[in-house]
């Protein structure tokens, strides 16, 4: 259930409106796309279909524009605000990737210090390339049990603070790609009482704003801002996301814009942004009895996953009050290492045997989205897939490695790193020096190593194990991760 | 004078459709799972059809019937425990409970609406719902079977087509959790889908796939099934080892006495006899 209240009628998509008034008005169109509306791409338009082709337009006085938006958009935007309980919203299409990067840039100048987990997203590292930020990163705390990086205790972030009171923000995850949040209200209080904004990657918490019966919402919690992945969770489509921005800093909500347009696109795409207006009036009507349906599939799926051995469906009950202040339901987290495989090797048995593709998988976990869209049958699927694997696989436990922190030695700022005189060696001789560019397992795309920190042993011993077990590994310019670009 | 003629069309693929003529329509209603529909025809009798799919006629049923229970008890030496997915109309069941010796069938049927409308429109099927021996289960056969170890002797897939509510059941895991389920000497028997058009071709080819994986054991009979698309049907028969012909014991079936309309002893050979064109389906061409 959900006990949120509109101001607006939510009922209303402005923007979808006025692009189905659009396409009944049948404009002659002697401007981009050259397409027009389709004709010129019979392929493509057979296998998107001719109404996706007819809206995807460019900008007009009828649509609105993005960068700028006076109208629809604007009218779609304000919605959005009121749905999520935000002082304002931006439709973002280059991803929450861009988002993330909108409230950094935001809120801090060149040389600026942020306190944020180690476990962020590529996307909030990238961004302190682009603001020539610093880092101050917090150990975010770990469920030695699980293996899983948690959402940093809150005396971890206080000492952060008294050491670097000169920090502008404070960045956290709500939730982890696993589904574990801080406590954010009380990390907003601590935030704001030493004059430190709180940004929230969002990115895996749409949800939170449509269910009491989830982890609070950062603009809930008093967070400052909050990038948030409406395609993940919310049903919109890839790439579609927003940014929230929270009532402290309102002052700002032109600069925000200016920030977002020296990255963002000036051709929004008018398929993501009119999925955004109707994934946001379909999550404001419907969200609350969604979600709860939602958290019921994820509760039965753990409960009948646990009964089947070797696996453990984790839940609420590994919270502390801390860093693992609640925790996502939605979130179909399943332990493995116990029965004697990775989270990866059960990712790939599921995918290939069993033609079943699940979010990631790590040393000792894999995670299962179950969102809007799942089907009872397929929830039945993937239990009894899982048991099959327990039944055909399992194997002693000994000797797979469990994940571990690994404390990162921050050298130079990541922009520094970036932009210094680097040369590329074979990972084994990069020992010592300081990383150029990004290491990671994707997904869930939290580096292993990020530009600006020393090539430990630890670090290298962990990609290694990683790739021998099969994880994705990206981030470097040599794509087969053989060679490592480091600082000269 | 009759104004109007009432027809009944499937499509069996894009391009191709069954039909035949309908007197009335005696029952519509759509559960949760799906539209359920029950005609009265002039040439095939009562019609059970389930998303516009014919899943029955009382003409032709025998034959499906026949064939995909009589083909494994002529083979298990002594099938006492049952378990009969799917099969809400009842054909399976009736067959089944010929078998004095069976002691218990476990009926599971998703859809209980399939089962009500069995009991009120087709009586010449639904005929053994009250025998002691059946136990009718309303859920999910992928789910019930999950929790099943070492049980049966005997599991039979009476299922649609996969690409409805009976998904679930054409799937590797449903497949491999029978396995479990089944005894060392266990047999499950499927339907398998057609061999002719391209959809139900690609999925018979994968299903043979799935069950070959996980079975010791797999072959693929056939059919001849006038109502369903291109009349040539094909089954499914795999083992933790029992040969369906190896094993099969015609005298001991024969000594049984029991009158069918299509199966024999002879068909039970002849039907493991398969053109060479789904041979090179399933990839058993040698």
């Amino acid at each position: 259930m959900s006990t949120r209240t509109f101001q607006l009628d939510q009922d209303q998509a402005p923007l979808h409106r006025a692009l189905l008034r659009y396409r009944k008005r049948r404009i002659v169109s002697f401007d981009v796309p050259g397409h027009k509306q389709g004709r010129a791409t019979p392929e493509l338009t057979e296998f998107l279909g001719a109404n996706c082709l007819s809206v995807d337009v460019n900008s007009m006085a009828m649509l609105d524009n993005l960068i700028h938006p006076i109208s629809v958009i604007k009218e779609a935007e304000v919605l959005a605000a009121d749905a999520f309980g935000a002082a304002a919203a931006y439709f973002i299409v280059n991803g929450t990737s861009a988002a993330v990067q909108a409230m950094i840039l935001a809120s801090l100048n060149p040389g600026d210090k942020i306190i944020m987990p180690r476990n962020v997203h590529r996307s909030a590292i990238n961004a302190l390339i682009l603001a020539r930020a610093v880092p101050v990163y917090v150990n975010p705390g770990l469920d030695i049990e699980l293996g899983i990086p948690l959402g940093m205790a809150f005396k971890d972030v206080k000492a952060a603070i008294e050491k670097h009171p000169d920090a502008k923000a404070v960045l956290i995850n709500n939730p982890t790609y696993y589904g574990v949040c801080p406590d954010v209200k009380r990390l907003a209080d601590l935030a704001h009482e030493n004059d430190m904004r709180l940004l929230v990657d969002e990115a895996h918490g749409t949800h939170f704003y449509f269910s009491d019966d989830l982890p609070l919402a950062g603009m809930d919690g008093g967070a400052d801002f909050s990038a948030i992945s409406l395609h993940k969770t919310g049903g919109s489509l890839t790439q579609s996301s927003m940014l929230l921005v929270g009532k402290r800093v309102m002052e700002d909500a032109g600069y925000v814009r200016q920030i977002i347009n020296l990255t963002q696109t000036t051709s929004a795409s008018y398929l993501l942004m009119s999925s955004l207006d109707l994934a946001r009036k379909n999550l404001a009507l419907n969200g609350a009895a969604i979600f709860s349906r939602v958290i019921q599939q994820a509760d039965y799926a753990r409960e009948e996953i646990n009964q089947i051995g070797g696996y453990y469906a984790f839940s609420k009950e590994r919270c502390d009050g801390d860093a693992f202040f609640s925790f996502d339901e939605t979130k179909l987290s399943v332990h493995t290492r116990s029965m004697g495989l990775s989270g990866m090797e059960v990712y790939e048995r599921l995918r290939d045997e069993y033609d079943i593709q699940v979010e990631f998988g790590d040393l000792g976990n894999f995670l299962a989205i179950v969102s809007i869209g799942d089907r009872p049958v397929a929830i039945e699927r993937l239990i009894a897939a899982l048991s099959e694997i327990y039944r055909l696989e399992r194997r002693d436990p000994r000797g797979l490695m469990a994940n571990e922190y690994i404390e990162p030695h921050v050298a130079m700022t990541p922009a520094e790193a970036f932009y210094a005189k680097a040369e590329q060696l074979p990972l084994k001789d990069c020992i010592d020096r300081v990383c150029a560019e990004f290491v990671m397992c994707y997904p869930p795309g939290i580096p292993i190593l990020a530009p600006g920190e020393l090539v430990t042993k630890e670090a290298l011993d962990y990609i290694s194990y990683a790739k021998s077990i099969g994880s994705n590994m990206t981030g470097t310019e040599d794509l087969a991760v053989e060679k490592l670009y480091v600082v000269i | 004078m009759n104004r109007y003629e009432l027809w009944f069309n499937e499509f069996h693929t894009e391009h191709v459709t069954f039909s035949f003529r309908v007197d009335r329509q005696l029952l519509q209603k759509t559960s949760d799972f799906q539209r359920i529909e029950i005609l009265e025809t002039p040439e095939f009798g009562r019609v059970l059809i389930l998303d516009g799919i014919i899943m029955c006629t009382e003409k032709d049923e025998f034959i499906y019937h026949d064939m995909i229970v009589h083909v494994p008890m002529a083979v298990h030496p002594e099938v006492k425990k049952v378990l009969l997915i799917g099969g809400g109309d009842g054909g399976a069941l009736r067959e089944l409970c010929r078998y004095e010796t069976i002691e218990s069938i476990e009926i599971v049927e998703i859809d209980l609406d399939v089962v009500n409308a069995a009991k009120e429109f087709l009586p010449t099927m639904a005929t053994s719902y009250d025998d002691p021996r059946v136990n009718l289960i309303i859920a999910d056969g992928l789910r019930y079977v999950r929790r099943k170890e070492n049980v049966y002797d005997l599991i039979i897939v009476d299922s649609t087509d996969p690409f409805g509510p009976g998904e679930s059941l054409f799937t590797k895991e449903f497949y491999g959790n029978c396995y479990k389920s089944l005894k060392d000497d266990g047999i499950l028997v499927n339907q398998h889908e057609s061999p002719f058009y391209g959809q139900e071709a690609r999925e018979a080819r994968l299903t043979h796939r799935r069950m070959k994986s996980v079975f010791d054991l797999s072959r693929v009979y056939q059919a001849h099934i006038p109502t369903y698309p291109s009349g040539h049907w094909l089954f499914g028969f795999s083992s933790k080892g029992l040969d369906p012909i190896k094993d099969f014991d015609a005298d001991r079936w024969n000594a049984l006495g029991l009158r069918t309309k299509y199966y024999n002893t002879d068909i039970h050979v002849g039907s493991f006899m398969l053109p060479n064109y789904v041979l090179e389906l399933i990839g058993e061409l040698s």
